[in-house]
């Protein structure tokens, strides 16, 4: 058995001579939890349209357990999709809609009975069967649009911003169930969301995507703590981005204040992105940070407080569980290894820090 | 209160316009010349020259309808498929013929399809003999086919554009073929529109008599003809009216019927 369950290979796709996707290649393993992050328009839906087989790739193959696809007609793929907005047939009931695979699949009866029932257990809407659609809440809907693309068992489930129509709190909960539903099916999914918070909370691996290229691949943890580049960083989760120039290896300077890091390779004297979490900055006495700065707002989020402070001509983002009151003055302090160092971008798609 | 008032040109409109006339029928429909009550004129259907038009009026209805429908059907989806813009001007080209005088089509046609018409003028070209079309009921046919497809057309369109993409694209992706993604998804979703559209041609087509008058030279009795000759030539109003009342009876009882289906549909759909 191969390891990669399913292969992109260098995908391009434009629509009317706009460029949507360039040169995408991506491989994914059996059993993963794959989640397709990025902004809006940046072509995540066209590539789970492309992995379904809706959308034709103008170049490159799609490879199932090794085999091309590329050309095999939706319908013959051993892949299902659960769609944003539901998608179920309005002129079917809960049961009817669940059967749709089975019935075409010509599976007997009995088969399809227990399916159903199986199915609407796994989902928690037993005894749903004969309602109609258009009689559920949103977040019943989409469980039935779920348990309508399992019952087929395929190898890879596709998810398209299953959760995007559902409140917060209703999300939350989908989002433990989906992960719960993954384990219990043991089955590939590939999610596609711009919320960076859900793709952290349920990824395996997540791909995170600009303008039609892939930025980075990785763990959520990865992703989070080690940014390729400054597009990611600020994607994911909150970050003062900085532009800074690297004098030599593990010492950086922005605005002309020196900073000990602990990367190297980047050259002497060479232009770089700089990036540090909110939660990183640490608030000292005055006189034993690195610089000093004024707090200018006090923000309380729940669990911390969120304060931006001005210090060498840069606002910065400090999370923290301390208070402290506007206009106190501080020192600010980063250890070493929570900076970031990054390679300026080579093209102006991932340029996100403006160099004063 | 006020609202009441915004109404009362409809009710007026009604009263004048469809409610009186019925009751008319209805009167003349019920009474002999001397005024008496009667059932002679209904049952009048009953008799064996008036059951022929009846049945042959149904028959000719329903081809045109079938044929309507087997147009309009394939047509909606074609448009579906086709990634066109100007979807709106195929409408427009379909529904243009609605602009002209409808007699004024049926008497073009008339010298279409007539002997030394146009179409086998052009059949001659090919060697093909003269067919003798017009003034036969295929002729008749032909004429409601082409009178009434836009009623057809334009309700089945509606329906067929108004399936949202993602549905298809689901029952796609749950393995099913185009024609099951017809058979199973378009088709019943579209359902109330081929109701309406049968509905809007089926009536008019039961109901007509320009269309067999001009197309079928006089020859051709439909129960529309009769009707009209009994109005216009016999001048035998209770007649006519009696034999409009039963025809109208007929039609009620079709509309409840597909109003039963349609409703049936709403709530429940067997698969
Ligand atoms: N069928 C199509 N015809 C023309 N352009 C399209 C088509 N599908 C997608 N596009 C374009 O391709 C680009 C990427 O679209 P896509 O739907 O893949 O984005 P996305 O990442 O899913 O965005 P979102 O988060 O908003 O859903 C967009 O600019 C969109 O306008
Ligand atoms: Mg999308």
């Amino acid at each position: 058995m191969l390891e990669n369950i399913l292969s992109l290979n260098n995908i391009t796709k434009s629509f009317d001579g706009e460029l949507v996707l360039e040169d995408l290649s991506l491989d994914i393993k059996r059993n993963e939890f794959v989640t397709l992050l990025g902004p809006s328009g940046c072509g995540k839906t066209t590539t789970l349209r492309i992995i379904a087989g809706f959308v034709m790739p103008d170049q490159g193959s799609v490879l199932l357990e090794g085999e091309d696809i590329t050309t095999l007609p939706t319908e013959k793929r051993c892949i299902n999709t659960v769609f944003q907005k539901y998608a179920l047939f309005p002129h079917m009931t809960v049961a009817e809609n669940i059967a749709f695979g089975l019935k075409i699949k010509k599976k007997d009866d009995d088969y399809i009975r227990q399916k159903i029932k199986y199915a609407l257990e796994l989902v928690n809407l037993t005894g749903f069967e004969k309602r109609k659609p258009r009689s559920l809440s949103g977040g019943q809907q989409q469980r039935i649009a779920i348990a309508r693309a399992i019952v087929n068992e395929p190898q890879i489930l596709l998810l398209d911003e299953p959760l995007g129509a559902l409140d917060l709190k209703l999300r939350q909960d989908m989002q433990k169930e989906l992960i719960r539903l993954k384990k219990e099916l043991g089955i590939t999914f590939i999610y596609v969301t711009h919320d960076q918070e859900e793709a952290l909370t349920m990824s395996d691996k997540i791909v995170v995507m600009n303008q039609g290229y892939i930025q980075q691949i990785g763990t959520p943890e990865d992703i989070y703590n080690e940014p390729q580049n400054a597009f990611v960083a600020d994607f994911i989760g909150s970050a003062n981005l900085l532009a800074g120039t690297m004098i030599h290896d593990e010492l950086v300077s922005i605005n002309d204040v020196r900073f000990d890091c602990v990367d190297k390779g980047f050259g002497n004297n060479k232009p770089v992105d700089v990036v540090i979490r909110p939660e990183d900055v640490e608030i000292r006495e005055k006189g034993q940070g690195i610089f000093p700065a004024v707090v200018t707002s006090v923000l309380f989020k729940g669990v911390h407080y969120e304060i931006f402070a001005k210090g060498i001509g840069i606002d910065w983002m400090i999370h923290t569980t301390a208070y402290h009151e506007v206009g106190a003055e501080i020192d600010l302090y980063v250890k070493p290894f929570n900076i970031q160092i990054m390679n300026k971008p080579e093209s102006e798609d991932e340029a996100v820090i403006q160099t004063e | 209160m006020k609202r009441k008032y915004i109404a009362a040109p409809y009710i007026i409109w009604m009263s004048a316009f469809i409610v009186l006339p019925l009751i008319f029928v209805a009167y003349y429909a019920f009474t002999d010349k001397a005024g008496g009550f009667t059932l002679k004129n209904i049952t009048a259907i009953l008799d064996p020259l008036h059951i022929k038009a009846t049945i042959l009026s149904l028959e000719l209805s329903l081809a045109c309808t079938i044929l309507c429908l087997l147009i309009s059907f394939p047509l909606a989806l074609v448009l579906r498929r086709l990634n066109m813009n100007n979807k709106g001007i195929i409408i427009l080209i379909m529904i243009l013929p609605m602009w002209m005088n409808s007699i004024l089509r049926i008497l073009a046609l008339q010298m279409i399809l007539s002997k030394n018409g146009i179409l086998n003028m052009i059949l001659s070209w090919f060697g093909i003999a003269p067919l003798s079309i017009i003034n036969t009921p295929g002729a008749i046919v032909f004429g409601m086919v082409y009178d009434f497809l836009p009623y057809m057309i334009l309700p089945i369109y509606n329906a067929v554009m108004d399936i949202d993409n993602d549905l298809i694209d689901a029952a796609k992706d749950l393995g099913a073929s185009n024609p099951s993604v017809i058979w199973r998804i378009i088709l019943p979703l579209s359902k109330l529109g081929i109701i309406s559209g049968i509905t809007m041609v089926f009536i008019p087509c039961l109901t007509s008599f320009v269309i067999p008058d001009i197309l079928g030279g006089g020859k051709i009795q439909l129960l529309g003809n009769v009707i009209e000759q009994e109005f216009i030539t016999s001048m035998n109003w209770h007649l006519g009216s009696g034999l409009s009342f039963a025809l109208m009876i007929f039609v009620v009882i079709g509309l409840v019927f597909s109003e039963k289906q349609e409703k049936k549909d709403r709530e429940s759909l067997v698969w």
